[in-house]
């Protein structure tokens, strides 16, 4: 708008410009401009943050467009991570930071990328809310209840002083980035969990489970919880201190809910990340993190702003790779970005 | 002739009451059963109705789907991706499973290679969708470079049908009595105009009934578009046919995934939309064969 202009056009420009700026109020005349196609895919847990981001973008930058898919985390990055560069996604959604054979393939195919943690999600255990004599449980008698050939099926074998009542378990099937993290965290290895649960991949079918089962219990992502709170309660978790916690947005976000919650992270490719429509919409994902995760339809925890003011640092310098690589779960993010 | 009659009576009348009965047991138990698939799909749709009717405006048909604001979203994405997907596949589909058709029944001779080619036709009616995605992804988006497009998920849809399409069609030739076709031979006709102007028109309601079932299988599809990466969220109607889209069953599927009860409501919604494209085309489908049953040439 600010380019030499012959003078007959400037009144027209003018007024274009003065309505270019009504219309887009804060965003000034510059944004509106971009025009493309950003392709994002991943994970299911991180589409909400992404859908969201995505319409509040594309409120204001109208011809860019901004396409989000669910393949879950490993299949994003294998859409991340195509042999074919024309089929690559630009940013892929991650419920778990890149594992070491993503970052191999990537090293072969010659891709760099950006990481950018975008919010918390805890895991919540919950059982049935007529369930009155377990507040809470300790990792360890979770491992005992979900290890791979486990035989605790009544609650009397749970801990000293449960009740003789059937243990009915419920958890996301192998395919969901819940699961993988919650047989990391509990059992020591990721996918390692008994098998004979009521598996599903859909959530909801899970709450209605847990909800319409005495003797029931289940875990899934805290939002579905915190959308469901009438019909399920919650258990508090003890990390091995012997202080059982409570997952809440404040003990999830300080680190205090540990080992059960998770960072969730974008990954950008850096070559596409040189196109300006990524970068403006990457810019604009990483500036309003903390509004869109805490959104009461995305509802996850979001980081402290220092958090997202270095991870957007770490983003704009250029930083490739991952500073999770070798990180065990749970660990601060602030330091390790300061680190980095 | 009396003592044949003495016999059967003295066998069969004393339990002719019991007979009766019997049978009208078997009669209740049939009605029953069929009465119990009607119930099932009469609580489904009641449900759907239930949870999705009130969210049914036009706003819902002209707004793109939304993530924050739910009580805004729309299908317009989804329902604009399934017209594209209808259109690529009907129109590839239905000229190659016609003239697959044609060629079998009124060309080809009967041999052990076109009784192989039936064979393979049918069994690939049979084979489940999934394949077919697996198939496409491999030949139309990456070995013809088609991208995860809309021209693609249409071409795997058109693959899909083309088993239906083909076997519907030729059941229709098929009916189509030989007198027909040596009626006009014998005024002199070639083998293209007998099949242009008689044989074709003849068969044309059973075709287009199976061309129209074919179609509406393949718009209740969810699998195969998401093997291609057909994307969830998509805020732009495909301008072209390269372009990145979803459709309605990927969008429902979405919508019942999610945590939010709105979304929910927001797929029972999508639901009725869907069967409200369904519904209709099947209708037709059943009137253009009532239509042809009444109006028979032979």
């Amino acid at each position: 708008m600010r380019t030499k202009r012959t003078s007959g056009r400037r009144c027209l420009v003018t007024s274009a410009g003065v309505l270019a700026l009504v219309i887009c109020g804060w965003c000034g005349p510059a944004r509106g401009q971009l025009s493309g196609t950003v392709k994002v895919d991943g994970s299911s847990t991180v589409a909400p943050i992404m859908m969201a981001a995505a319409e509040m973008y594309q409120a204001k930058e109208r011809k860019v467009r901004v396409t989000v898919g669910i393949s879950g985390t490993g299949g994003g990055f294998k859409k991340f991570l195509d042999s074919q560069p024309g089929l690559r996604t630009d940013i892929s959604d991650a419920s778990r930071p890149i594992k070491e054979a993503e970052i191999s393939k990537a090293a072969e195919l010659g891709i760099k990328y950006l990481e950018f943690p975008i919010a918390i999600d805890g895991l919540a255990v919950m059982v049935h809310p007529s369930n009155t004599f377990c507040d809470h449980l300790t990792v360890d008698e979770l491992k005992k209840i979900w290890e791979p050939g486990s035989s605790v099926n009544n609650w009397k074998d749970v801990r000293k002083g449960f009740p003789d009542l059937a243990l009915k378990l419920y958890g996301p099937g192998t395919d969901s980035g819940t699961f993988d993290y919650f047989t990391e965290v509990i059992n020591g290895k990721e996918k390692a969990s008994r098998s004979d649960y009521n598996a599903s991949e859909n959530d909801n079918t899970l709450v209605q489970g847990v909800a319409g089962d005495k003797g029931s219990l289940g875990y899934f992502g805290f939002s579905y919880y915190e959308a469901n709170k009438g019909k399920l309660k919650l258990l508090a978790v003890d990390g091995g201190d012997g202080k059982p916690v409570k997952p809440t947005i404040e003990t999830i976000r300080k680190g205090q809910y540990h080992p059960l919650a998770r960072p969730l992270f974008i990954y950008v490719n850096a070559e596409s990340y040189e196109r300006p429509e990524v970068r403006s919409f990457v810019g604009f994902v990483m500036d309003s993190a903390g509004r869109l995760v805490e959104h009461p339809k995305v509802n996850y925890v979001a980081f402290s702003d220092e958090v997202y003011q270095l991870g957007t640092k770490r983003v704009q310098a250029g930083k490739t790779g991952s500073v999770m690589t070798g990180v065990p779960a749970g660990a601060d993010m602030a330091e390790l970005l300061k680190k980095n | 002739m009396t003592g044949a009659t003495a016999v059967s009576s003295s066998l069969f009348m004393p339990r002719v009451q019991r007979r009766r009965r019997s049978g009208r047991a078997f009669e209740l138990l049939c009605m029953l059963l069929s009465l119990f698939g009607l119930a099932f799909l009469a609580v489904l749709i009641g449900r759907v109705l239930w949870e999705g009717a009130s969210w049914i405006s036009v706003k819902f048909l002209t707004n793109f789907p939304s993530q924050m604001f739910p009580e805004n979203a729309g299908i317009k994405s989804a329902l604009w991706g399934t017209i594209w997907l209808m259109a690529i596949t009907t129109l590839t589909a239905v000229p190659i499973g016609v003239a697959a058709a044609v060629y079998l029944e009124e060309y080809a001779p009967r041999n052990r290679l076109t009784k192989l080619i039936h064979f393979n036709i049918t069994n690939l009616a049979g084979v489940p969708s999934i394949v077919y995605g697996i198939l496409g992804l491999a030949v139309f988006v990456r070995w013809f470079r088609l991208d995860r497009s809309v021209l693609s998920g249409g071409l795997i849809l058109c693959l899909l049908v083309l088993p239906v399409v083909t076997i519907a069609s030729r059941e229709a030739l098929l009916a189509v009595p030989k007198s027909i076709r040596e009626a006009a031979y014998a005024l002199g006709a070639t083998r293209w105009q007998t099949v242009r102007w008689h044989v074709l028109p003849a068969a044309l309601p059973g075709i287009m009934t199976g061309i129209i079932l074919a179609v509406s299988r393949a718009i209740g599809e969810a699998a195969p578009l998401i093997i291609i990466g057909a994307v969830t969220y998509v805020a732009f109607v495909p301008t072209g046919p390269l372009d990145y889209f979803t459709a309605l069953p990927i969008q429902i599927y979405a919508w019942t995934d999610a945590s939010q009860p709105e979304f929910h409501h927001l797929a029972a919604a999508g639901i009725i939309v869907l069967l409200g494209i369904l519904l209709p085309m099947n209708a037709v489908a059943v009137a253009v064969r009532a239509s042809q049953q009444r109006k028979k040439l032979w």
